[in-house]
């Protein structure tokens, strides 16, 4: 167990940036969300997954719906603790704790504001260690753990139970709802058991993303390397550096697709890396070879400050370095790499993991 | 008859002026210190740019003023009002108060009086709930005499002000119609916090706004000109002193905007990237069909994160007065300090011990200026190297500006413009055009009227035309009411952006619309 105040929330908000590989949308607001209810109720208690009883009732928190709405129509705060009551009561359980369904964006801070506001433990845990778009992309899919009975709460006070056949179905009515509440809700899907969270989560998020964020600020302060610093941190590779020459964009239903290239510098110079995402970043490779490759991480970082950049962010001329991260091993099974490899991201390559392309490459 | 036209551009600096005749002519341009007090500066540079024009005094019609006033008061938390912050909103929006997230210091400037009321809209129009108006009439006598400037943030007021009028209704009807009131959907677009950070700072600045206003067409007054006075914004383009007292915070960027556009004007480019080169920094923009580029950006104004209008600009640690220094193995550096307004002082080649940037380039023969004799001992190969490492920061900031890999021309403006080179790597050409140290007064003097509106709209409902067609006349109403001409109206710029997540095609339509000053007779016809 150990208690997180503001500065930890601030850390942990630039390493969720980070892991969150370009998507999972701005985190600045869940941020605010986050240190204003620390402000009103006081710090967070995290809880190490250990510590959870395996029959203890977790649920996540989350947001649903367009971004932009949310930040224009901020949450009122209490839509998910109206949606935990209504999970308790259709449980008949108490909720023991909540977590973050993903690492990045906003949702990886939400559960922070609730824990501080509800004196609920936070359980440092997650079913991704990184961010993805759809419902199903959950480590909790891959183990058969169900996304329902889901709860959707919105700012008047309206709150909904969902029992569905499937995710699909579950997506499909949660959207619905989602835009008759106001375009932006609060929900609390993929509720568990200890056991679960022990056996399908995955573990340590949250301190992950604070050492991250800690080691950017301090590497300004004592003014050394932060990139270094974060490749240490995730056991991550420098796959290039170089300057962006290139971004094309267009949105395509309800995703932000594109290409980015960039130019190397130093010793990557004449080489020009093409950088793949859909919200998230999804791949990147040279003219020569593949360098990575989802579910492995791809982070672009500012050369200068090692702060991460998103895909809304990145512009032409930005300098940055790009690095691979290992996905946690989950993501490396046939039903991982099925859910969320990169031919489900409609791109006609093989999964391999970013270790083995940074040591022999593979060639086109 | 013929007019003239005065234009000044108050700078951390300098304030710089010129007088133009109605082509636009330079007739008389003069760059003198900026004071302490703002108002004495603008005098000084003003009376001496009408007396060596010698014009007479009556045909001095127009006034443009490009001031620093408000930036600075907003970032030295001076004389600001006292005010009040109205969200409309709740029970959305009470996880992030106002003010979350902004500086100790402001919060405790601003956070006497802050309510939060039931209202406010969803993103296609309907309302949240229904605006508690009794609430508002009781704040309205709660803050009665106690401030003088309301800050009023609605959600979704971009799309529908209608709750927000509602509000400001009230409280003039209980505080009297002298109160200042300002509303988020005249500051700023979609993105609440921001929205209502920089409609805040807004209301913090209406007495300074008032002010300065009121010094400038006095001092104006005293040297028998009666001239149409107008501010200038952040986009580039001129808003009327009406206006401009009750949106002052469109003032805030006007410096950097000026050059740009003084820059286009002197070198006759709509699209190039201009750098502006001071005592201490040098800013790099870019010009699209002659306006400035605005930033995507959060920009943060003293402190606070804002969403609305701004340049998009870089700025980087190299002026005329920045002080090299170069150790004895033959290492230095470049800045980040500079002697800045102090260069004829401190600087070397005006007898100083200041080693400066302006001295390397007087060094190398670049520059005829001061006494280079005093700089004639320096070793010339690790000046050379430092006038390299120069250049090459300039050309890096440019090279980060330019949205393709193609060279595109650079106009070079300011008082140290002087320091770079005829060429530059990744530039078709360099411009270095007459009168080009005074661009940002000029860039005042020559400004248009614009008008801006941003919203989002459902294009399933309305269709994508009658959307654009909508948006559009609702920029040139804007336009025509800060002072532009109706006859000389064009849209100067258009985005639309699709909402991700969102259904019936939800768009947001930003539309600018900008012409010449509509003139006196016109008015009076009118």
């Amino acid at each position: 167990m150990r208690i997180i105040g503001k500065q930890e929330v601030e850390d942990i908000a630039i390493g969720a940036a980070l892991l969150g590989t370009g998507g999972g949308g701005d985190p600045y607001i869940g941020k605010l969300m986050a240190l204003q209810a620390i402000e009103e109720y006081g710090e967070i208690t995290l809880l190490d997954v250990d510590e959870i009883p395996d029959d203890a009732l977790v649920a996540p928190s989350s947001m649903m719906g367009a971004p932009t709405v949310m930040l224009e129509k901020a949450p009122n705060g209490e839509e998910t603790v109206a949606a935990f009551r209504q999970l308790e009561a259709h449980l008949g359980k108490k909720i023991y704790a909540t977590f973050p369904i993903e690492a990045g964006g906003v949702n990886s801070m939400l559960p922070l504001a609730l824990g501080a506001r509800l004196g609920l433990p936070v359980v440092d845990a997650d079913g991704m260690g990184r961010a993805f778009p759809e419902l199903q992309m959950v480590t909790f899919y891959l183990d058969g753990i169900s996304a329902t009975p889901a709860v959707l709460a919105d700012e008047k006070g309206n709150t909904m139970l969902l029992s569905t056949i499937d995710n699909v179905w579950t997506e499909r009515i949660a959207r619905a709802a989602t835009i008759e509440m106001g375009g932006s809700t609060m929900t609390s899907m993929y509720s568990m058991t200890g056991k679960n969270l022990k056996d399908s989560g995955i573990k340590g998020i949250l301190k992950l993303e604070e050492e991250i964020g800690k080691s950017i600020r301090l590497a300004k302060l004592n003014n050394v390397n932060s990139i270094d610093e974060v490749l240490k941190k995730v056991d991550g590779f420098e796959l290039f550096r170089g300057k962006v020459s290139d971004i094309n964009r267009k949105t395509e239903t309800g995703f932000a697709r594109g290409i980015a290239s960039i130019e190397g510098l130093n010793e990557y110079k004449e080489q020009t890396l093409q950088l793949r995402f859909q919200n998230e970043h999804l791949l990147a490779e040279t003219e020569q070879r593949l360098l990575c490759v989802t579910p492995d991480l791809i982070a672009v970082l500012d050369a200068e400050t090692g702060l991460p950049i998103t895909t809304e962010g990145i512009r032409y001329g930005a300098r940055c370095v790009v690095i691979g991260i290992p996905c946690h091993p989950k993501w490396r099974t046939e039903k991982g790499i099925e859910t969320v490899g990169p031919r489900y991201f409609g791109y006609d390559v093989d999964y391999t993991p970013v270790e083995e392309l940074v040591k022999k490459g593979v060639a086109y | 008859m013929d007019t003239f036209r005065i234009g000044i551009d108050v700078g951390g600096t300098h304030t710089d002026a010129v007088l133009l005749d109605q082509n636009n002519k330079v007739l008389s341009e003069t760059k003198s210190a900026t004071t302490d007090d703002v108002a004495t500066g603008i005098y000084t540079a003003m009376k001496k740019i009408i007396d060596d024009a010698n014009v007479p005094r009556e045909q001095i019609k127009y006034a443009m003023l490009g001031t620093t006033h408000c930036t600075n008061a907003i970032v030295e938390r001076k004389r600001l009002n006292k005010i009040a912050i109205i969200r409309v909103g709740a029970p959305a929006t009470l996880a992030v108060k106002p003010l979350i997230g902004v500086p100790d210091d402001l919060r405790e400037a601003f956070g006497k009086y802050v309510y939060l009321v039931r209202g406010g809209h969803e993103f296609d129009g309907r309302e949240i709930v229904a605006l508690d108006e009794d609430h508002l009439y009781s704040i309205a006598n709660e803050i009665k005499g106690k401030v003088d400037s309301i800050a009023i943030t609605s959600v979704f007021s971009p799309v529908t002000q209608a709750h927000e009028q509602k509000a400001n209704d009230i409280m003039k009807e209980i505080l009297g119609e002298d109160i200042a009131i300002s509303l988020s959907s005249e500051v700023g677009s979609v993105g609440l916090l921001e929205r209502e950070n920089a409609t805040i700072l807004n209301a913090s600045v209406v007495n300074v706004a008032k002010s300065a206003a009121d010094g400038f067409i006095n001092a104006l007054k005293s040297e028998g000109i009666h001239a149409r006075v107008f501010f200038g914004q952040n986009d580039g383009t001129l808003m009327s002193v009406e206006y401009a007292v009750k949106y002052p915070i469109f003032t805030v960027a006007c410096g950097p905007t000026n050059s740009l556009r003084g820059a286009s004007y002197l070198s006759n480019l709509s699209d190039a990237i201009v750098v502006d080169v001071g005592g201490t920094t040098s800013d790099v923009g870019v010009l699209v069909q002659s306006f400035p580029r605005e930033s995507s950006l959060a920009v943060e104004i003293g402190g606070a994160r804002t969403n609305f209008r701004m340049p998009d600009l870089i700025s980087i640690g190299l002026g005329g007065g920045t002080i090299i220094r170069i150790q004895d193995n033959g290492e230095f550096t470049i800045g980040p300090d500079s002697v800045g307004y102090q260069l004829q002082e401190k600087s070397m080649i005006f007898g100083g011990e200041m080693l400066t940037a302006t001295d390397v380039a007087v060094a190398l023969g670049k520059v005829d200026l001061g006494d280079a004799s005093k700089v004639a001992h320096l070793d010339k190969a690790i000046l050379r190297k430092v006038y390299v490492n120069m250049v090459e920061l300039v050309e890096e900031a440019i090279d980060k500006m330019k949205t393709s890999s193609a060279p595109v021309p650079v106009v070079l403006v300011g008082g140290g413009n002087v320091l770079l080179p005829e060429e530059l790597n990744g530039v078709s050409e360099v411009l270095r055009p007459a009168h080009s140290g005074v661009a940002n007064a000029i860039g005042s003097a020559i400004s248009q009227v614009s008008g801006q509106i941003e919203k989002i709209f459902v294009l399933d409902e309305v269709g994508r035309e009658k959307a654009l067609e909508l948006a559009k006349s609702q920029a040139m109403t804007e336009a025509i009411n800060a002072g532009a001409d109706p006859e000389d109206l064009v849209i100067v710029d258009v985005e639309d952006v699709p909402l991700a997540y969102m259904p019936g095609n939800a768009t947001r339509i930003r539309v600018k619309a900008a012409g010449a000053l509509a003139r006196e007779k016109d008015k009076v016809i009118k």
